[in-house]
């Protein structure tokens, strides 16, 4: 603790209201104030003198004296970083079930329904598409799984009033956010991207036959999982800044959803129908689909641009959320 | 030390917080009185960096809040018992609190035993009871050993033991020579804790005085007399130029005369007293009179009634003049408003 600079007077009393009856002499108080009165003759060593004058505040001299008898805690003084954050955010992520149900969830449909698919396709199946193939459409339900965790990473911490706690413990805000983003990032990776390669050898295992074109697949099995797992950060972003788990992962259906379904409408008019065709090659489920090259090896669609999209559009809403973090009341 | 400067909170129109200045000292327990809505809440919020203030300024030992990088070791906080995520166990809580400063797991184990916890360590906190949610928040706060404490209405909703258990360890605190800044709207509950007063309404400083202080200016001090021969009594005392004012039950207060002089005086006059007893009003009474004018969530309905939170039942305010109500001093004009 430093020395304060001579302390400011608190503002001098803004008037003291009389009780009505007038004098009030008898110092001596009683009955319920008996507590009241003993209280001040606590530690005596801290407590400034009772002020003599009404309402006066201790001279300067007793706070002085109060400051250097105040408490010194014996537990070192850290500077903190982004690695006490990351460890607070990992214990934080790890310690709910919600985590654990959304994640295993995650993996049942992606192994679960990949693994269908490896037993009910033959060899030649796999003559112009990769391994992972049999990945992509438990992807494409297993998206929502992180779309859910990603959102809860950020929103239950407001629905819960664990965000105040948080951020008095750790009034950088931004670290906090990064350190969620990281976080959420790495395990929604290291998941996805785990159980696409497991259906991958799965599949490559199982159909290893002559009729298999023998097409790389290590690109789908990190491009697929970055895909989805930027996804979950897009949730992320969009959780830290509605702070409300229902609407964000309403909002975040929608996103992926929405340009799903909107092109059959749109393509009814002809002024709508590029829009329609710009959302039916850019929706999410037709992204993951162009990652996994579903339309064969051939196709000129790698799913790249769709990746670069997802990105941009990724870090627009974290920068949105770290825009908003600082500036709000919580 | 906290120091609070013009520290004012607008939400749109209202003004939740306005032009607070005051001090928190170190080795005493400091008492942040109001009634429900004067902005007790939302100034603590702003001391923590959690809203920021429309205008003014808050500073712990001389910084910023968020310029302290390990704030668990200055301040600790309590400001609302439930602010924790239920799904997690008590013991992960404190854990990740504590990982965010750099302060040890051991010491997560230290304060779980400081708040009796270590028992439920490993449960979840959503099926804490109250008391047991207000212990962990209260762990949490002592985490960092912080030199400044600060805790919002603490004794909500706890049991006898609980509110036993809260007093004496913010007493104790303070004893080490902590800072700590307890806020309440009841004031029967800061007369056993605090030393120092800082008491609000609408967000306005009311008092910012130490609490013998506080007691001697607020408070109505008065005789209360009953007599047979009442009426002779009320003509003598008109006759040495004292006010009496008609009680119930055929009692006399008086107020302005020590119950020496009042005694001396029935005894001059052979007057027979069946009581004679010095009154003093309670402290719940001074701080309605200060917060009357202030109060802002009435109870309209019944003026006899009980009166706003936080006021005891009639029969226990003794200093309260018959037919006078609660907000009399409403009325008052007062400068400076």
């Amino acid at each position: 603790m430093t020395t304060p600079p001579t302390p400011q007077q608190p503002q001098a009393q803004p008037q003291q209201p009389q009780a009505p009856h007038a004098p009030a002499p008898a110092p001596q108080p009683q009955g319920a104030y008996a507590g009241a009165v003993a209280a001040p003759q606590g530690p005596p060593a801290m407590v400034p003198a009772p002020p003599p004058a009404p309402a006066a505040p201790a001279p300067p001299s007793a706070w002085q004296q109060a400051m250097n008898n105040a408490y010194t805690s014996p537990i070192p003084v850290t500077k903190t970083n982004i690695g006490h954050a990351l460890a607070s955010e990992w214990t934080k992520i790890k310690s709910v079930r919600s985590t654990v149900w959304t994640l295993s969830i995650f993996l049942i449909l992606v192994i679960g329904i990949g693994l269908l698919a490896v037993a009910n396709t033959q060899s030649d199946d796999y003559q112009d598409v990769p391994f992972t193939v049999p990945a992509f459409f438990g992807l494409m339900l297993g998206q929502i799984c992180l779309i859910t965790l990603g959102v809860l990473v950020t929103s239950s911490e407001y629905g819960t009033g664990m965000i105040r706690t948080t951020f008095t413990a750790s009034p950088q805000r931004y670290r906090v956010l990064a350190a969620k983003a990281l976080i959420f990032f790495v395990v929604a990776f290291v998941a996805s991207a785990g159980s696409i390669l497991l259906v991958g050898l799965m599949a490559s295992g199982a159909h290893s036959g002559p009729e298999a074109g023998d097409i790389p697949w290590a690109g789908s099995v990190f491009k697929g999982a970055l895909y989805v797992s930027l996804l979950g950060v897009l949730a992320l972003a969009v959780g830290s800044m509605l702070r409300h788990s229902a609407g964000a992962i309403t909002t975040m259906l929608g996103v992926v959803l929405v340009p799903a379904i909107l092109p059959g409408f749109l393509n009814i008019w002809e002024s709508t129908a590029k829009l329609g065709d710009k959302m039916a090659d850019y929706n999410a489920i037709n992204s993951l689909a162009k990652i996994f090259r579903i339309d064969g090896i051939d196709s000129s669609s790698t799913g790249n641009s769709q990746l670069v999209l997802l990105v941009v559009i990724t870090a627009a809403a974290v920068a949105g959320a770290f825009a908003l973090l600082e500036k709000r009341d919580v | 030390m906290i120091e609070l400067a013009g520290l004012t909170k607008r939400y749109g129109e209202k003004v939740a917080v306005n032009n607070l200045t005051f001090a928190v000292r170190p080795g005493m327990v400091t008492g942040f009185l109001g009634p429900n809505g004067a902005g007790k809440s939302t100034t603590m919020r702003m001391m923590l960096g959690l809203d920021n203030p429309t205008a003014g300024d808050v500073r712990i030992d001389g910084k910023h809040y968020a310029q302290l990088k390990d704030p668990l070791k200055y301040i600790g906080a309590l400001l609302d018992a439930k602010a924790m995520h239920g799904g997690r166990s008590a013991f992960n809580h404190l854990l990740c609190l504590a990982q965010s400063n750099g302060i040890p797991r051991t010491r997560v184990h230290e304060v779980l035993d400081t708040v009796g916890l270590t028992a439920v360590a490993r449960k979840k906190a959503k099926g804490f009871s109250l008391g047991m949610g207000q212990r962990l928040g209260i762990a949490g706060a002592l985490l960092g050993d912080p030199e400044i404490l600060m805790f919002d209405e603490p004794v909500n909703g706890l049991d006898p033991e609980g509110i036993h258990w809260i007093r004496n360890l913010m007493k104790s605190l303070a004893q080490q020579g902590r800072t700590v800044f307890v806020s309440s709207h009841l004031m029967s509950e800061m007369a056993l804790t605090a030393e120092h007063l800082v008491v609000i309404g609408q967000g306005r400083l009311l008092a910012d005085l130490s609490m013998p202080d506080f007691i001697r200016q607020n408070s109505r001090s008065y005789v209360r007399l009953r007599s047979p021969q009442r009426e002779r009594l009320l003509d003598v005392l008109h006759q040495a130029g004292v006010t009496a004012v008609e009680a119930g039950g055929g009692a006399l207060e008086v107020d302005g005369a020590t119950s020496e002089q009042l005694g001396e005086l029935a005894a001059r006059h052979q007057l027979v007293l069946h009581e004679l007893s010095p009154q003093q009003a309670s402290l719940e009474e001074a701080f309605m009179q200060l917060t009357a004018e202030s109060v802002e969530y009435h109870a309209h309905a019944d003026h006899q009634g009980p009166a706003p939170d936080g006021a005891p039942p009639s029969g226990q305010a003794p200093g309260r003049a018959p037919g006078q109500a609660w907000g009399a001093g409403r009325q008052q004009p007062r400068k400076g408003k």
